[in-house]
């Protein structure tokens, strides 16, 4: 078997060497003219008058769009189901809903005249009265209909206040998360090329399909004139999953001029245009006996989100499937505030929720005194105590006991702020993890050549997930081919249409539907073969032939694949494999479908400066079948490192007089670098969930993340004896509580 | 179209600014590049000599993806001017391997899968071939435990130190140090 095998990402050559082209760096059509979006410099009010002469006037300007002259676009049309595939038109009129939203958008013959001739347009405003305040807003919440994924606002099982007021030992407590950022290392970037009537839109995004249809609204054009190219990808993290102004802009301007034109946001955009997370105010009660057993569970948020785009992230889901309780509560609120909206960021609800979820469990350990692995293993649930479904494939409890194990837990400091190394106090903390796994329609093509070589191709993308890599390996081993006669092609709308990259669901979608292509291919070419008196294999039993070696065997007969190929499909083979929306699936509804995680962690906190340092980490995860253990490790890993991120240093901050993010780029946006990270190492337990899709392989990308930055924060307590609740933990919260006398 | 857009189209105005002619000598090759004296060393890199394995991740100094050797150095390419180098010799990620032929650290790169999407990857590849040779020279770092020692013990922390310019999201660190320590020892990784 090819799959499950540490296989070199099959991309990796071109990456190292420079040689992958993204969306900016594609030259086939020639010089592009460049464009540079200018955005509000108010929060919230009205464009009085927009002077855009000098601007046109400067050298080198071919044109400046404003809402004065942008051409007509497609409305957001919220029939369409899914919003990344809806259009999303820009300057669309005077009004101004968010700092740094685009009023202007200039375009040159370079980036430094396009740039320069930015700076000479000139807006004023009629400055309205922004909300951008959340803890003064917080009153002024709502109740969404739903919350994304489709997720009902409230939940409520049993009776909530009434098992709470009859447990013995009750923990209520409120924790704050800050705004966050996805932040890929590759800004939003867009070079539109019109080719006769069509348009060709290379763009760094997470869905060709969304993106294809979202330009196509956006602009009023025929679908099948849009053409996505996104061969690679520099990061996404949920801010690519739909298309941004910068697409959109690039878009009007090369149809408008007939030119080639290609927009790159500035780091700075990135924090007013792509979407953020939204903070969260989150009220976590636990009531529980004296043995640790939960009686009532009630987790309720309170985010903000754009009067424009409502979006609630689905962060008190989080508590919906964890732990066994008989009375329960989730509820989800939206405070309306004038700032840029919210949208998906890696791990959407689980990332925040699991913050506050899995640092009331520790403060409930603490108040049991009783170990904090043991406090989750006794509320392991029988089925899911939301749904009363069984879960397809748990292994919480394995995580746990393996990491305990291999972290050596049991020499966790039993008392906090008990062990200090020099300057350092030192602390364990722990926190269990788990994602839900979504399915999406899926449709991979995996065509074999007359030579003998294969070709997969789907619209699907890699963002650095590893995608080419696993469906190189999966069609190696559905077809008996070795995998460098396996070529993997993603990322152009026109190839099969998929879901994309996000929610995790990527890998597992297009690596089902290419294992049902290459199944297809395989009934095809035994038939062929069997059918034929020229073959060896003429009227042999299908049920016992073997694809190996590109060979098809069956007991002494064989023949070579490409034989069968030029014999009876000269023009080459191929077949297409599907999944199904999970809503369709009837597994997905019998089943809770998870992935789990148990995250370990040591942290030393300078006794004198309350600096605190990741020493070590370890994460023990249950994925189902891994498809690339290397692959898989790294982002298992980076999804660690994202719950450093959240635990002690990413925080954007608003000014409540503009709406203006001041944290605007990545010396005050602080995001961990080589420095913040020591040994982080990530095991995945063997596994198979047959529920999940025929390979059994479930999503990797977000799981990291989920309970990461709780089980640092439980380290600091430990270390320190000191509970920060508002994330991150940065040193001014840190400091005024840390032992005077050590 | 309003009439304004119309108009500004219909003019091109290219002839209005004033370029300056630079020689570089990139990844080896002379290159003779006229200029808008507002052009970055790494718009230069990317846009007219269409190198674009150097990244663009902030165009401000703050994540490394645009590292560069001036001169056998590491500089972050969007702080300083192409204008300021004539002359320089300047290595890109592109002067250093091939995808056929891959330079030490590139291939521990990828067995190591020290990256993810690939965006920062030059930069950190470039940035470590730099690093390498500020340990060899004896240039001390943050991490270093005795600062008049010329004799560098190239730690993990050492390793995470002085990398720390560039800047991964993907958060592939772990991988990257292991790529560099082991491409330093003369392994793959």
């Amino acid at each position: 078997m090819i799959t499950g095998r540490a296989l070199n990402r099959v991309d990796g050559p071109l990456k190292v060497t420079g040689r992958a082209t993204y969306a900016y760096e594609q030259w086939e059509a020639g010089r592009p003219l460049y464009g540079v979006v200018v955005g509000a410099t108010i929060g919230k009010g009205r464009i009085t008058r927009i002077e855009t002469a000098g601007a046109e006037r400067a050298p080198g300007v071919r044109m400046v769009l404003t809402h004065r002259n942008a051409p007509a676009q497609g409305p957001r049309d919220e029939s369409v189901q899914f919003e990344y595939w809806r259009a999303q038109p820009v300057l669309t009129g005077p009004d101004v809903r968010h700092h740094g939203e685009p009023v202007a958008f200039v375009v040159a013959t370079t980036f430094e005249q396009a740039r320069g001739a930015a700076g000479l347009v000139r807006v004023e405003y009629a400055e309205g009265r922004g909300r951008f305040d959340f803890a003064a807003h917080e009153a002024e919440a709502y109740v969404p209909e739903v919350v994304n994924a489709g997720l009902p606002a409230d939940t409520a099982v049993g009776d909530f206040a009434a098992g709470f007021a009859g447990a013995p030992v009750r923990i209520d407590r409120r924790y704050t998360t800050p705004y966050a950022f996805s932040m890929p290392m590759e800004p939003h970037a867009c070079l539109a090329e019109p080719r006769g009537e069509d348009l060709v839109v290379h763009v760094s995004c997470q869905i060709v399909d969304a993106a294809w249809a979202s330009v196509a609204a956006t602009l009023g054009i025929a679908p099948e004139r849009v053409h996505i190219v996104s061969p690679y990808v520099g990061g996404g993290f949920g801010s690519k999953l739909g298309v941004h102004a910068e697409t959109i802009l690039a878009a009007l301007a090369a149809r408008e001029l007939r030119r080639p034109v290609k927009v790159a946001l500035t780091r700075q955009q990135l924090f007013q245009l792509v979407g953020l997370r939204p903070t969260s105010s989150q009220r976590v009660r636990l009531g529980a006996g004296r043995d640790g057993r939960l009686a009532a569970i009630a987790h309720d948020v309170t985010m903000h989100t754009s009067p424009d785009v409502e979006y609630a992230e689905q962060t008190a889901a989080t508590s919906r499937s964890l732990y066994a309780a008989p009375h329960r509560a989730t509820s989800h609120r939206l405070t309306p505030l004038d700032l840029p909206r919210g949208a998906d960021v890696r791990a959407p609800g689980e990332a925040p929720g699991l913050l506050a979820v899995e640092s009331a469990m520790d403060e409930l350990a603490d108040a049991l005194g009783m170990d904090p692995v043991e406090l989750r293993i006794r509320n392991e649930p029988d089925v899911d105590p939301e749904r009363g479904v069984p879960y397809s494939d748990r292994h919480l409890v394995d995580c746990l006991r393996e990491g305990a194990r291999r972290f050596g837990w049991k020499h966790r400091p039993a008392t906090p702020a008990s062990v200090r190394e020099g300057r350092w106090l030192v602390g364990y903390g722990m926190s269990a993890a788990i994602r839900g796994h979504f399915q999406g329609p899926t449709a991979v093509r995996v065509r074999l050549e007359p030579d003998g070589t294969a070709v997969v191709r789907t619209d699907m993308t890699d963002l650095g997930t590893g995608t080419y890599t696993i469906l190189t390996q999966v069609a190696a081993d559905g077809l008996g081919l070795p995998p460098d006669r396996v070529r993997t092609e993603l990322g152009r709308s026109g190839y099969p249409r998929s879901w994309g990259s996000g929610g995790s669901w990527g890998a597992a979608n297009s690596a089902t539907a290419a294992d049902r292509a290459c199944a297809a291919l395989r009934g095809q070419l035994l038939d062929a073969a069997r059918s034929d008196p020229r073959s060896p294999l003429y009227g042999s039993a299908p049920a016992d032939a073997v694809f190996a070696d590109g060979r098809v065997r069956v007991g002494d007969a064989s023949e070579a694949l490409d034989e069968i190929v030029r014999r009876h499909h000269p023009e080459g083979l191929e077949a297409v494999g599907e999944t199904a929306f999970m809503g369709d699936d009837p597994n997905y509804a019998a089943y809770s479908i998870h992935t789990y995680g148990a995250h370990f962690a040591e942290v030393g906190v300078d006794a004198d400066t309350a600096e605190v340092r990741l020493r070590r980490m370890l994460g023990v995860f249950s994925v189902g079948r891994v498809l690339n253990p290397k692959t898989a490790r790294s982002q298992l890993i980076g999804g660690m490192i994202w719950g450093l991120g959240a635990a002690l240093e990413e925080e954007a901050v608003v000014d409540p007089r503009s709406g203006a993010f001041v944290t605007r780029d990545l010396a005050n946006y602080l995001i961990p670098v080589h420095a913040d990270v020591p040994d982080v190492e990530a095991v995945i337990l063997d596994g198979h969930d047959a529920r999940a899709n025929p390979l059994g392989a479930k999503g990797i990308g977000e799981l990291g993340i989920c309970g990461a930055g709780a089980a640092i924060a439980n380290a600091v307590y430990n270390a320190t004896g000191v509970r920060v609740r508002d994330f991150p933990i940065t040193l001014e919260k840190l400091l005024p509580g840390l032992p005077v006398d050590v | 179209m309003s009439d304004s857009v119309t108009r500004a189209v219909g003019r091109s105005r290219d002839e209005g600014d004033r370029l300056t002619t630079v020689t570089l000598h990139v990844n080896h090759q002379e290159r003779r590049l006229a200029v808008d004296p507002r052009t970055s060393l790494l718009d230069a890199l990317r846009e007219q000599l269409r190198l674009g394995g150097t990244k663009k991740g902030c165009d401000h100094g703050q994540c490394g993806a645009c590292t560069v050797l001036v001169n056998g150095r590491r500089v972050n390419s969007c702080l300083t001017l192409a204008v300021m180098h004539e002359g320089d010799d300047v290595v890109t990620i592109e002067g250093l391997g091939d995808p056929g032929d891959l330079h030490p650290l590139q291939a521990a790169f990828v067995e190591c899968d020290g990256f993810q999407c690939g965006y920062c990857t030059p930069g950190q590849i470039v940035s470590a071939v730099g690093m390498l040779g500020e340990v060899a020279a004896g240039w001390p770092s943050h991490a270093t435990a005795d600062v008049a020692d010329p004799r560098i013990a190239l730690t993990d922390e050492e390793i995470r130190e002085r990398m720390s310019g560039n800047l991964c999201r993907c958060a592939a660190y772990p991988n990257i140090v292991a790529a560099i320590r082991g491409a330093a020892a003369g392994g793959p990784g």
